[in-house]
């Protein structure tokens, strides 16, 4: 139940943080989503071995994490789940390029190495935009930016509902451990000879719970549709971050600043 | 208002749920739909709001239940349902408030007047942009009751609108229960409740109105109400009770004195 209710609490948090008030959260939903989808387009697209000149890619959500409020913290909290599998992607480049790349000191760094470090840093730059969006948008809104681009209702309407229902199904399954901890005391988790039922009751009650707030949204007008009317419209000044944003991206994509900046001191 | 005849509904399996009703609903009336638990009391609204198919006659301000109807349908009626958690699926009540008014095509600055409104009237502008998950169970109904008041139905639908809730809540709730000026239909097994907000009581039994009265008549009826599962209204029951409850509580006293 521990586990489950923390992370029903997460789920909450994350629509508490994106519902705060600061100008990154003001910003146009659509703007905000734009960006940040160039951003990991253009992050992925550096070359394996480049890792100096993706680090000042790190000032776009370094620049969100101050203006936003958002604490680093809670990201590197909700990101640790997959965290690790990102940092494991490079695990084995080492082995297969150990061809001398750079040397600091008595270090002789392989290909293998760089790009390990790269394809890492790529990742945790990478989940804390795609957090960072999340986390200053609220669902309703980001679905609605979804609209405006054409992406189709059928499918922006089930990332709604599914986000909706995460929830339902926690709560469900947090009811359900607690009575079933509570009928087996000392044991710890669920036993193997129960999860079928257990399983199979989750589904079942998580059916109900669902078939109620579907009745709910029916009842109050809904049509397949959700209402996203009233959504934040694009203003100048939101048009202006994106196309700021995006020709940064590009150039720092273009030129090496860390290297630019290195030429500078060191010849 | 509401207007049925014959009306029958039964699962694909089993016992027919709702057998052959016919009663109808005049503008502005308050009616208490009571039975035991399994009688047809929820069944009945859902019916009534086109959520499970009927046979028979049901029409809804003039509006035949079918198909074709039900957006007018449901437009008219609002429904509180028993469990709030489920009709508040937004992430904070404001949210919930404007999502029907949205939903029937108003700008979002009108449903945000009406959502306003709403709260003002109901005393309950501090909830404006508080977290469902946050609100405590009491202040979550009254919430649930804005949700469906910003529709402006002609009929309010309410499925044990003071169950689960403290003596003080439960009170609140009544009294905005009573201060309604639409149509109200509400199945309790509150019967106190249900004397203090409605004129008139249906009672159900085994999907039949085996009753259909003014509110004090039938529930002060005991051997109607304990023919049919239920029992007087607390607040009707008799001092002979009342005292043995109280010679009751008097024993327990000495024995605990005893310990």
């Amino acid at each position: 139940m521990d586990q489950i209710g923390a992370s029903l609490r997460e789920l909450h948090e994350m629509d508490e943080l994106a519902l705060r008030r600061s100008p990154v959260h003001g910003l146009c939903p659509l703007c905000k989503l734009i960006v940040t989808v160039t951003f990991i387009v253009t992050v992925v697209s550096f070359p394996k071995n480049a890792l100096t000149a993706l680090v000042p890619m790190a000032l776009y959500p370094v620049l969100l994490f101050q203006l936003s409020g958002i604490p680093v913290s809670a990201c590197f909290r909700k990101l640790r789940l997959v965290l690790p599998l990102v940092l494991a992607v490079g695990l084995l480049n080492p082995f297969f390029d150990r061809a001398p790349l750079l040397r600091v000191g008595e270090v002789t760094l392989t290909g293998g190495m760089i790009s390990m470090i790269t394809l890492m840093v790529k990742g945790v730059l990478c989940l804390t935009a795609a957090f960072l969006l999340a986390a200053t948008t609220p669902i309703d809104a980001l679905c609605a930016a979804l609209r405006r681009i054409r992406v189709p209702e059928t499918m922006v309407t089930l990332l709604l509902l599914t986000y909706r229902y995460v929830g339902v199904l926690a709560e469900e399954a947090a009811v359900m451990t607690d009575a079933y901890s509570l009928r087996a005391p000392g044991q710890k988790g669920i036993h193997i000879s129960a999860w079928g039922s257990f399983l199979g009751q989750l589904l079942l009650r998580s059916m109900d719970r669902a078939e109620e707030l579907y009745a709910a949204m029916l009842l109050r007008g809904y049509h397949g549709a959700y209402p996203h009317a009233g959504t934040k419209p694009c203003v100048p000044k939101d048009a202006a971050y994106a196309l700021c944003c995006v020709a940064v991206f590009l150039l720092l994509r273009r030129y090496d600043l860390a290297r630019l900046l290195g030429s500078l001191f060191v010849r | 208002m509401i207007e049925m005849e014959h009306v029958s509904f039964a699962y694909e399996t089993g016992e027919p749920v709702l057998n052959d009703i016919t009663v109808s609903v005049g503008d502005g009336e308050s009616v208490g739909l009571i039975g035991a638990n399994g009688a047809g009391k929820s069944t009945l609204m859902k019916v009534m709001l086109g959520l499970l198919p009927h046979e028979g006659r049901l029409t809804v301000d003039g509006l035949e239940v079918e198909k074709n109807n039900l957006a007018a349908v449901r437009r008219s009626l609002g429904f509180v349902l028993q469990n709030s958690d489920n009709q508040m699926f937004m992430p904070t009540v404001y949210e919930d408030m404007i999502f029907a008014p949205l939903n029937y095509g108003l700008s979002r600055e009108e449903a945000e007047r009406k959502a306003d409104a709403v709260l003002e009237r109901l005393g309950l502008t501090k909830l404006k942009n508080r977290y469902n998950h946050k609100i405590s169970g009491g202040e979550k109904r009254m919430a649930a009751i804005a949700t469906i008041l910003v529709m402006e139905p002609k009929a309010v639908l309410m499925d044990e609108p003071t169950s689960a809730l403290d003596p003080y809540n439960r009170r609140v709730v009544i009294n905005a229960v009573r201060e309604l000026r639409q149509t109200k239909l509400i199945a309790s097994h509150d019967l106190d409740m249900i004397r203090d907000a409605c004129d008139r009581v249906l009672l159900l039994s085994g999907g039949r109105i085996v009753a259909d009265g003014p509110a004090d008549t039938i529930l002060r009826d005991r051997a109607l109400l304990e023919a049919h599962r239920l029992e007087l209204p607390l607040s009707l029951q008799n001092r002979t009770s009342n005292s043995a409850l109280g010679q009751q509580s008097g024993k327990h006293r000495t024995a605990s004195k005893r310990i």
